[in-house]
This record gives structure tokens, sequence and C-alpha cells, in this order.
């Protein structure tokens, strides 16, 4: 069932935060009950671009409907998990953490991490872009790296003279050096000090080494994916990626808001796996694409409102494509609490399918439990 | 002034507040150290920080904050209140009782709980507890809104012994079942909904109809109690002050073990422990008495450096020594840069974790926030403008002897105690930089960097990381 790859398989995750608008990214254009409750939001027939005879993508989405008519993509319909938490912040927890029903700190992509890399000899086993370190990848003692700025990360990044910058860093780390007989806590610093060191030591070889005839869009999520691609291609060993394009939270203006957010995302994540294959470092890699809840069915004459199941998109070289899991019925009595999809797969089960058939792990341990998988990997 | 002296009080000022310039302890010299902890003990004694300047510079703050500008707010009232201890203990009170936008989404709740905090964190034991009992934002992420005389909910009764009050292991099942019965009742006044209209503060109400008044057993005390009786046992026990006690230690003393171990790992310092049980019991839950005897005592002098500082004390503590955000704020110097900032040390104000709130001592670093932290503190000295530092050059005089550079940009800082370690590689550093003039506008100008550097190194030491 899993590729085989001459390299060690990498995953990359790209969070949609504030809850993705499932029903107007694959639209179900031809069922009366969508346009009755979309009566401001509906996508008109004639402008989306038909997957099937019944469901379309978003107009914004072209590039995202080229990698999928390659074959390239498969979505999981209807993803979600039972008696949705409509607030974001629960709802992201529950994504991160594997815990419905208590609050944990320990994230799945953490414990993944803590399985690629037992001793934490690579501190960039993991890298995060963004501001601050998400949920799901944090472990206690287990180490990753979390990127702001690839082009300036590291230890003393705001001082400009490369010379000084060098020194300082020098200095730091005969500061940070062994630190015996001074207390656990101090030598914990010293180790942690000395991690980040060697960690920004070898990130910062990927963007001298990169050169790239793709030319990405100017946006949040074109920039992180590049990211992406310039340390993957790199190859220091990074096994999981984490990045986020925020703004889905539309309540209100939905109209002009989706479609930009769409265009950005489409176009990033086509032009990271042009990218991939300029460099032939496509085979071993796969990406997740989620949210942490669908919105409500009725549009609220401005936008949407939170709501439970949604989609998600497993994209990559090694995948077969196609539709998987059940697109969520319209049917008012099938509504979750009454006004919402329901969910038709849990997202564990889709965490599972990613552990077991590409990175090769037992996903029990990790996202808690078992759930039903999919098979959207090309068999070979 | 003697440099024990100063280190003292620069300790003091460090736990009780935000930290202290050399200027400031300097202006202080003639104040013993026991009157300096009166001083934080009676803010009444001191003028409110003035906020009409941050609103007049700071034109993003609009009439309904939202929690970061809130939080970010609070960040520069650390920096700038000459009543610190009021901010450290709504500090203290938010790491005990960790409330979260991430549950409610409503700010204006959140906002007024940490403004309860502020004004009744120093008074007695019980008035907190029943601040916290009829705080709109704690009823609502607690659930006690659907806590109802037929249908009862466990969570506000269960977290009140577990992790406000008495710590598990003093109470059993059934208490937790009674303590519950007797908030039944005790809800908020429902808010306006967010659409079309905005967020607008809630209210405690308490519904007579909703309350079960039949007879209670709670910790073998019988009768037809209410919340208030129940916050009233609460405070007679002495788990209760042993918790309390151990919760001003871990984050004024030194750190403990995380929280959740407390039932089996001892405190560190049980004596201490003991003694701060009795000066509460004896005070009858007044929070003053406690606070004095802590910050008077010998345990407390020879804590120096034993906490990891947390991140709003880390970026608070550094800004008061760079000068900037200081009550008129500077041009570009946005409170949301504050609130950010903690954010991305671990600590993202009004929003922790979980309902356990942070865990902290060195669970404050990781790679990833040792970076931010050693990053956030370096570059306030990039711009060699800023109030604090020509404060420092000033203090430098015409000339540093390069043999001198470590000790006397150490007593700047007020980082009195660095190891032998540290302080070599420092002195490697103002070896190759050598003497500095000082001495006029020109030699100023050229050299002014290499203290910079200097005291840019200091903040990034490990020293600089604990308070």
């Amino acid at each position: 069932m899993t590729t085989v790859n001459k390299k060690d398989p990498v995953f990359v995750v790209v969070q949609l935060s504030g809850g993705c608008d499932f029903m107007n990214t694959l639209v179900p254009y031809t069922n009366s009950i969508y346009y009755d409750n979309r009566t401001f939001l509906g996508i008109p027939q004639d402008q989306v671009l038909p997957l099937n005879d019944t469901l379309g993508w978003h107009p914004e989405m072209a590039p995202f409907k080229e990698l999928y008519d390659k074959g390239m993509v498969s979505v999981v319909q209807g993803i979600g998990y039972p008696d949705s938490n409509r607030s974001h912040f629960r709802g992201m927890d529950i994504w991160h953490t594997c815990e419905p029903d208590e609050v944990s700190t320990v994230g799945w992509l953490g414990r993944t991490i803590q399985e690629l890399d037992p001793q934490g000899e690579n501190p960039l086993t993991g890298v995060s872009f963004g501001v601050g370190l998400p949920r799901a990848m944090s472990k206690a003692g287990v180490p990753v790296t979390s990127v702001s700025n690839l082009d300036e990360y590291g230890l003393m990044s705001g001082i400009s003279a490369r010379d000084q910058r060098d020194q300082a860093l020098q200095i730091f780390k005969d500061m940070y050096g062994q630190a015996i007989g001074t207390g656990p806590v101090m030598e914990y610093l010293s180790r942690t000090g000395r991690d980040v060191l060697s960690g920004a030591d070898m990130i910062k070889v990927a963007p001298q080494q990169y050169e790239s005839t793709v030319e990405y869009a100017d946006s949040p999520i074109a920039k992180s994916l590049r990211d992406v691609a310039r340390v993957h291609t790199a190859d220091l060993g990074t096994r999981i990626f984490y990045t986020q394009q925020g703004g889905y939270d539309t309540h209100a203006n939905q109209l002009p808001t989706q479609p930009g957010l769409f265009r950005d995302l489409s176009r990033a994540v086509n032009d990271f796996f042009a990218d991939l294959a300029e460099h032939d470092a496509d085979d071993n890699v796969v990406m997740l694409i989620f949210t942490e809840f669908g919105r409500r069915i009725a549009d609220n004459g401005s936008g949407t409102d939170h709501g439970s199941g949604g989609g998600a998109y497993i994209v990559g070289k090694p995948i077969a494509g196609g539709l998987y899991s059940e697109y969520p019925s319209l049917e008012r009595e099938r509504w979750a609490k009454g006004e919402d999809l329901e969910h038709t797969i849990d997202f564990r089960g889709i965490y599972g399918t990613i552990l077991e058939q590409w990175l090769g792990l037992d996903a029990s341990p990790i996202v808690n439990g078992s759930y039903e998988q999919i098979n959207p990997f090309k068999s070979n | 002034m003697t440099v024990k002296d100063l280190e003292l009080k620069a300790h003091l000022l460090r736990r009780a507040g935000f930290g202290a310039s050399l200027t400031h302890l300097e202006s202080i010299s003639e104040r013993s150290y026991e009157d300096i902890v009166e001083d934080l003990l009676h803010p009444e004694r001191f003028d409110l920080v003035d906020e009409d300047y941050l609103k007049r510079y700071t034109p993003e703050l609009s009439y309904h904050d939202s929690h970061p500008l809130y939080a970010g707010k609070w960040i520069w009232k650390m920096i700038n209140s000459e009543r610190p201890l009021e901010e450290k203990m709504a500090l203290f009170w938010h790491h005990v009782f960790a409330t979260g936008y991430s549950k409610s989404e409503h700010p204006p709740t959140l906002i007024a709980q940490i403004e309860t905090f502020r004004l009744n964190g120093l008074s007695n034991l019980k008035t907190v507890f029943l601040d916290l009992a009829k705080d709109p934002a704690m009823n609502y992420w607690l659930d006690n809104c659907e806590n109802h005389a037929d249908q009862p909910n466990e969570n506000w009764g269960r977290e009140l012994l577990e992790l406000f009050s008495m710590g598990v292991g003093n109470y059993s099942e059934d208490d937790i079942k009674q303590a519950s019965r007797a908030f039944t009742g005790w809800t908020f006044e429902q808010p306006l909904p967010l659409y079309p209209s905005g967020q607008y503060e809630s209210s405690f109400v308490y519904d007579p109809d909703d309350h079960d008044d039949s007879e209670k057993v709670f910790l073998g005390r019988r009768g037809h109690f209410n919340g208030e009786d129940i916050i009233d046992i609460i405070c007679e026990e002495k788990a209760t002050a042993l918790f309390i006690s151990r919760h001003l230690y871990n984050f004024f003393v030194e750190d403990e073990p995380q929280i959740p171990a407390w039932n089996i790992e001892p405190p560190k310092n049980p004596d201490a422990i003991d003694a701060m049980i009795s000066v509460l019991m004896e005070n009858n839950g007044e929070l003053k008495p406690l606070l004095r005897f802590m910050f008077n005592s010998d345990f407390f002098k020879e804590a120096m450096y034993k906490k990891v500082k947390n991140p709003s004390e880390l970026i608070a503590g550094t800004l008061k020594l760079s000068g900037t955000y200081s009550v008129i704020p500077r041009s570009g110097e946005t409170v949301g840069a504050l609130y950010a900032a903690a954010s991305v040390m671990g600590q993202a104000l009004m929003n922790p974790p979980t309902v356990e709130g942070w865990h902290t001592g060195h669970e404050w670093i990781d790679g990833g926030t040792l970076n931010e932290r050693v990053n956030f503190a370096v570059n306030q000295f990039n711009d060699l403008e800023t109030p604090g530092f020509t404060e420092m050059l000033n203090k430098l005089g015409d000339s540093v002897q390069g043999s001198e550079l470590v000790d006397r940009c150490l007593d700047l800082v007020g980082q009195f105690d660095i190891g032998a370690e540290t302080r070599e590689a420092l002195g490697r550093y103002a070896d190759a930089v050598g003497d500095i003039d000082l001495s006029n506008e020109q030699a100023r100008s050229e050299n002014a960097i290499k203290v910079a550097r200097m005291i840019q190194l200091i903040v990034s030491t490990r020293e600089y990381q604990f308070a």
C-alpha cells in the first residue's frame, strides 16, 4: 500500500485557520438545497469549475484543480469528529492534540517527531514556519525549530553587521557551554541554547543553496511554502513541516474575502509542487491541508458562521487522487446540530492514514485510538 | 548603598515587580529594604499610571479593547506602574485562576476579570474567591451557568477545590457534588450577541429559583449552604492556606515542581511553607501580612536567581532597562507588539493553554522560546538613542577601561551574579574591545555601539533568564 521511497518520507501540513467553508470550496452545484441555503453566497452553476456531475471547485481554485486533474489530490470529504466544537481555539486544540474531551498540551506531531527522532538528534526533524509554535508540534523534551523568517532566522538576528553578529554568536556559544555542576535547570538551558545554535547553523544553508525558476506569488502562504521548499531541497533531514494560512473566519464579507484566500492558497500549493518537481524532490513529499471546522450550511446574508464537517486535501506525487469518504448529505434531517454539515469521516483516521501508510509509524498511540483509514496513495 | 543592599533591593523589585533600572534603584537608596516592601504593599501611596498618554499615542486602543490589546496594555502597565505589586498580583491570580479567550471569545468579560484581580488582588483570600465565584468570565469558562438546581454541572465546583483552593487529595468526590449544588443559580446576565451589536460586559446574577437550597454536607459541615458558605468553609481549611502559600512561594520565591505534581512532591522548603501557612491563618486570610512576611524573610532573600523569568517579566524588565515603552510612548511602540512578544515566548496573556494555566520554571524554555527571548532582549539595544541606553552611557562617564567593562555593564543591567564561564566569555569580548573613550560627542557616537554590544551579550546570557 505504501509507495517505496528512495528517501525518507516527508510530511507537510498546511493549516487553514479560522474554519474554511467547505461548501464553497467544493460546491454541490446541482443541488437545490445548496442554493436555497446559500441565497447570498451561493456560487452560480456557470462559475464553478466542474470536477464531476455534482461537484465543482470554487472558481479561484483553478491552480488546485490543475493538480487534482493530474491525480495529485485526494479530497477527504466531510472530515470532522463527533459533536464538533465550534470554538476556533478549542476546535484547533482538538485537531492538534487528538483529545476531544480533555485539554492537552501534547501535540500529535510532537509525538510523531519523537517517534521519528527518538534521541532528538536533529533539531530540524520538525520545522514550523510562522509566528510561535503550533500546539500540534509541541511535546516536552522534543526539540523542534520554529522559524518566522527563514532569511533572518537564528539568534542575534537583529544585529545586522555580519562580523559583529558572528562575534556575538561565538560568545553566546561560549556562554552556553557545558554547565556541569550548576544544576539541572542551568544545564537544560545550556543544552537548549546549543540546540538553537546548531539548528540555525544547519538551516542557514537552505537559502544559500536554493535556486529555482518558479516564481511564487507575493502572499504569506506562498512565502511559507517557498521556505518549506528551500529547507526540503537543502536535504537537512526535516521530516515534518508546518505552515498556516489565516483568514478563513468569514462571518461577514465572505464574498470579497474568500476568493483572495483561495487564489493565494491554490496558486501557492501549485507553485510549491512545481518547485519540488523542478528539483526532483517531489517523490517523497505528501501534504495535508486541513481546517478546524467547516461552516454553517445556511449563509447569514454576509458570511457564514462556525459549523462542523469540512474538507481536507492530501496532495503530492505519491497520491492516487480522487474523492474519498462521502460528501455530507444536504438533506435537512441529516444536518448536524440542526444546521451544520455532519462529518462522514473522523480526522484521526486521516492522521492514521498518513502515519501508517506514509510515515510507517503505529498510529494508535499518536492519535489515541484506532479510526477508519482511507487509501489515498498510489499502489505500486 | 552597599552592593549587597543594592542587590537585595533589585531582587525584591524583580520579584514583587518587574525589575528596576540602576537609576531607579539609586533614587530609592534612602529607603530601607523594609520601607520598600511597605511601599509595594501600599499601592495607594502612588498615583495610578496615566493611561491617557497611551490612548493619545496609541490610536489602536479603542474604547472596546480586544484581548490582545488589553493584554499589551497590561504589559505596558507592568513597565510603567508605580504600583508594581498590584500588577504582579494580578498576574499571579491570572496564573492561578487561568481563564482564556479560547472558550468564550468574549474580551469584555475577560478584561473585567483582570481588572478585578488588580483591584482586590492584595486584599483577603475570601474576597478573592468570592470575586472569582461571581466573575462572569470564570462562570462561563467553567460552565457554572450550566449548573442548575435540577441538573448540577460539577466543573466549577471541582476546579474550585482542585485547582483554585485546596488541591487534589483534600476533599472527596462527594464534597465536589455538594459544593456544586451550593453554587447552583450562580450565573451571569446574558450579554448581547456579537452580531450586529458588538460585545459588552456582563454581570453576576443570582437566580434563587435555580438554586438548590436543600441541606448539604461539605467537608464535614452540615447546612443549607449557598456559595458564600462554601467559600467560608474553604477558607477555614489548612489545605487552602497550604495550597495558596505554595502558589505564592512558586510564583514569588523559587520554582516548585509543576502544580499537578504537588500532591506527590513535597515543597522544596517545607519550613518556609509552614511559616507562611501560620501567617495566613493567623491573619484570617489577609494577604498583605503574608506578603510582608514573605518578602522580609530570609528564605526570600536567599532565593536570588532561583526562578526562571516568565515572559512578561522578561519583556517588562528588559523594556524598563531600555527605557522604551515609557509613560509617553515613542512612535512605533504599539502595545499589540508587547502581547505578541509574550505570546511567541509561550505566554499568551488572557489565553492560557488550559484551565491549569501555564507550566512555569524551566518549562518556559524551549528552542523556539529561547530564541525569541534572546532576540527580543538583544533587539532592545540595537537603537543607541533609547532613553535607557543613553542613561547607561551617561553613567559610564568619560571612559571605561576594558578590564572594567564587564562589571560596569553588569551593574547597569542589574545582573549582579554571573557564572565564571559566562564572565570569562564576556571578558573575551571586553578584551577585544579594549578601553572605551566616551569623552566627547564624536567618541561617543563611535564607541557607544561597543557598550551596546556588551549589554546585548549580558541580556542574552543564561543568567539573564532567571529572576
